[in-house]
């Protein structure tokens, strides 16, 4: 049931509902602009009886992510872009070695050190890889501080459900957007469990190994097959998307995160010039709702796609494979920490409307 | 008829995959025999590291972790702050803590975590086939220093007991070898020694054991054990560098001797679900 609203900064809505999802260990690195996640965990890690370590570096961060959750505690870290590519290597092992761990990535503009200003970039990093190796990781992008406490919870679980890293993508506007939001007075906490911790042999005639080395090929390729059969069935249930006004859509946007803030109202607007525009918000950029974008180009009122990001165009390849070519995508996107005004993005519809661009003009 | 020997149960029965001559055979059964003897193999979780010693996590019979190259004590870390009543440790090679990984010792150490390190010194890299070192000694012949290393270009070792005992996060460290049996009781004894340290919460200790690695030192094991003898002592002195006067009790209780403050931080989270 819904309790009073407070509220909160989205960054401290991070930590405080890592907390109320039974986390109780914290590590990390200090980057802007999700400091604020930290700010918190240090006070209240400690007051709720769990750990909290400023780490050396992200390298140490993830390993010590790695180890509680090796263990088998529930753990979170949390980092903004460059850091999140320093975590790159534990994010690797953490999947090889079937570990659940909560990964926060308060994306901010880049390559490089880039800047301190949302950006989408890391898209690419989050859910096609990012470390070595074949495998995935669950991507959540919330848009909303609410929607932010809701799906952290929701992380950990997935996390200890599918051993994996479950990792949340915002961007530096959520981390630091205050908005209210009301917390349940319980959270759905999932408790599966862990047969294969290495926390002492406690009486078992073996000894638990926890480990992502396999040197016999025949023995990691079975390996790897698990683990692709296990992001299958991730796959198959754990898609989640929003539609949006999507009935007779015409033109269909595609954005997530914040960007698909700004593009709710740019629908409002696009409807008081005549214009019928849908919006398909992936919640899960992966798995990706492949299904939804295809269903969508196979609807005759749909003309076009507008793939709308902040980034040079990184979802849209997603949201082309779910088009497969039945209708066109184009892209709208702002670089370096800036964010598109309701105009551009209306501007763009009114020119896609009118026949006026071509598919794959970026800018 | 009555047994007067059997193999520890400390170890599984895999096989080792060590070279001829190499101290690991030792310096695992010296770590599995501390666990038995201190009722700690039910409890006690170890992290393996990278190197030769990347498979110790399926010859140590206790709860094991396989760790990334240089990041054991980051991984001990967030085990041993959720676990703070079991004995934690890491057995790391000399590429994997002086060179890939000496951020994460050097901060396990000041931040005084509650672990212990093993620390096996060969001044070589092992399983990558006889790479120059960190630790590798001037003058020492490797497949990345073939003509000797040679200060002018490639530096100094580093003497990694010796530094980590300025940290006031250190509480004990020692450098100890296993050549004979005089050596291989007292390297037994300090490692009982860390694990006291660890069960009393005194704070961060490491074991610095000396080691041959004949296949890369192309030696012979008898002529290898001579070489450290003669060269590895002389820039690494065995000897206690910090904590000395820690003295405990016969049931391993601490009694006396210059300690960090401890972490206080290392509290019990609650009991994981099986």
């Amino acid at each position: 049931m819904a309790q009073k609203r407070v509220l909160m900064k989205g960054n401290e809505v991070i930590a405080e509902a890592a907390i109320r999802a039974g986390c109780r260990n914290y590590f990390g690195y200090p980057i802007t602009p999700q400091t604020e996640v930290m700010h918190y965990m240090a006070k209240k890690m400690v007051q709720v009886g769990g750990n909290f370590v400023q780490a050396e570096s992200e390298l140490a961060a993830i390993n010590m992510v790695y180890g509680a959750a090796a263990a088998g505690f529930r753990v979170m870290t949390s980092s903004s872009s460059p850091g999140i590519s320093l975590k790159q290597e534990g994010i690797s092992y953490i999947a090889g070695a079937e570990l659940p761990a909560v990964v926060v990535n308060i994306v901010r503009a880049g390559p490089g050190l880039g800047g301190i200003q949302p950006a989408q970039g890391d898209y690419f990093q989050a859910t096609k890889g990012g470390g070595h190796g074949d495998y995935r990781n669950i991507v959540i992008a919330p848009a909303s501080v609410q929607e932010l406490y809701e799906l952290v919870v929701e992380a950990f679980n997935l996390a200890d459900k599918y051993r994996m890293t479950c990792m949340i993508v915002g961007d530096g506007t959520l981390g630091q957007m205050m908005e209210p939001v009301a917390f349940r007075d319980e959270e759905p906490i999932e408790t599966i469990e862990k047969p294969w911790a290495a926390c002492g042999r406690k009486g078992d005639s073996f000894h638990h190994t926890v480990t992502s080395i396999y040197i016999d090929p025949d023995v990691l390729e079975k390996k790897n097959l698990e683990l692709q059969d296990k992001y299958k069935i991730v796959e198959a249930n754990e898609v989640r998307y929003e539609a949006i006004n999507m009935e007779d859509a015409e033109i269909v946007i595609t954005a997530f995160a914040t960007c698909s803030r700004i593009c709710r109202n740019v629908i409002r607007q696009a409807a008081e010039l005549g214009i019928k525009v849908g919006m398909i918000r992936p919640i899960t950029l992966w798995p990706f709702p492949y299904k939804a974008i295809s269903e969508a180009a196979d609807m005759s009122s749909v003309k076009a796609f507008l793939d709308v990001e902040l980034n040079a165009g990184q979802m849209i390849e997603d949201v082309r494979l779910g088009a497969n070519g039945k209708k066109p995508v184009y892209f709208h996107g702002r670089l370096g920490g800036n964010l598109p005004m309701q105009k551009e993005i209306l501007d763009k519809i009114v020119a896609i409307h009118e026949g006026k661009i071509v598919e794959g003009g970026n800018f | 008829m009555a047994v007067v020997f059997e193999p520890t149960k400390g170890l599984t029965d895999k096989p080792f995959h060590y070279c001829p001559g190499c101290c690991h055979g030792i310096i695992h059964r010296l770590v599995a025999e501390t666990l038995v003897a201190n009722d700690a193999l039910e409890t006690a979780v170890g992290v393996a590291s990278v190197g030769c010693t990347y498979n110790s996590y399926e010859y140590i019979a206790c709860d094991m972790v396989q760790a990334a190259h240089g990041r054991a004590p980051a991984v001990a870390t967030g085990i041993k702050r959720n676990l703070k009543d079991s004995f934690v440790f890491t057995y790391q090679g000399d590429g994997d803590l002086a060179s890939i990984g000496t951020a994460e010792i050097v901060h396990a150490a000041a931040r005084s975590e509650n672990i212990t390190v093993i620390f096996v010194n060969n001044a070589v890299y092992g399983m990558t086939s006889g790479q120059m070192a960190p630790t590798t000694l001037v003058g020492q012949v490797t497949t990345t220093s073939p003509w000797g290393r040679d200060p002018s270009y490639q530096g100094y070792p580093i003497n990694v007991s010796e530094f980590l005992s300025n940290l006031a996060g250190a509480a004990y460290i020692e450098r100890v070898c296993v050549t004979d049996f005089k050596n291989i009781q007292n390297a037994k004894r300090a490692i009982q020694k860390a694990f006291n340290v660890q069960k009393n919460k005194l704070g961060f200790s490491l074991v610095e054991v000396l080691s041959t690695c004949p296949t890369n030192w192309g030696k012979e094991p008898l002529a290898a054990m001579d070489w450290l003898k003669e060269n590895m002592e002389k820039q690494y002195p065995l000897g206690c560098y910090k904590g000395a006067d820690i003295t405990f009790d016969a049931d391993g209780k601490y009694v006396s001797g210059a300690i960090p403050a401890t972490n206080n931080n290392c509290v019990n989270v609650g009991e994981v679900k099986k």
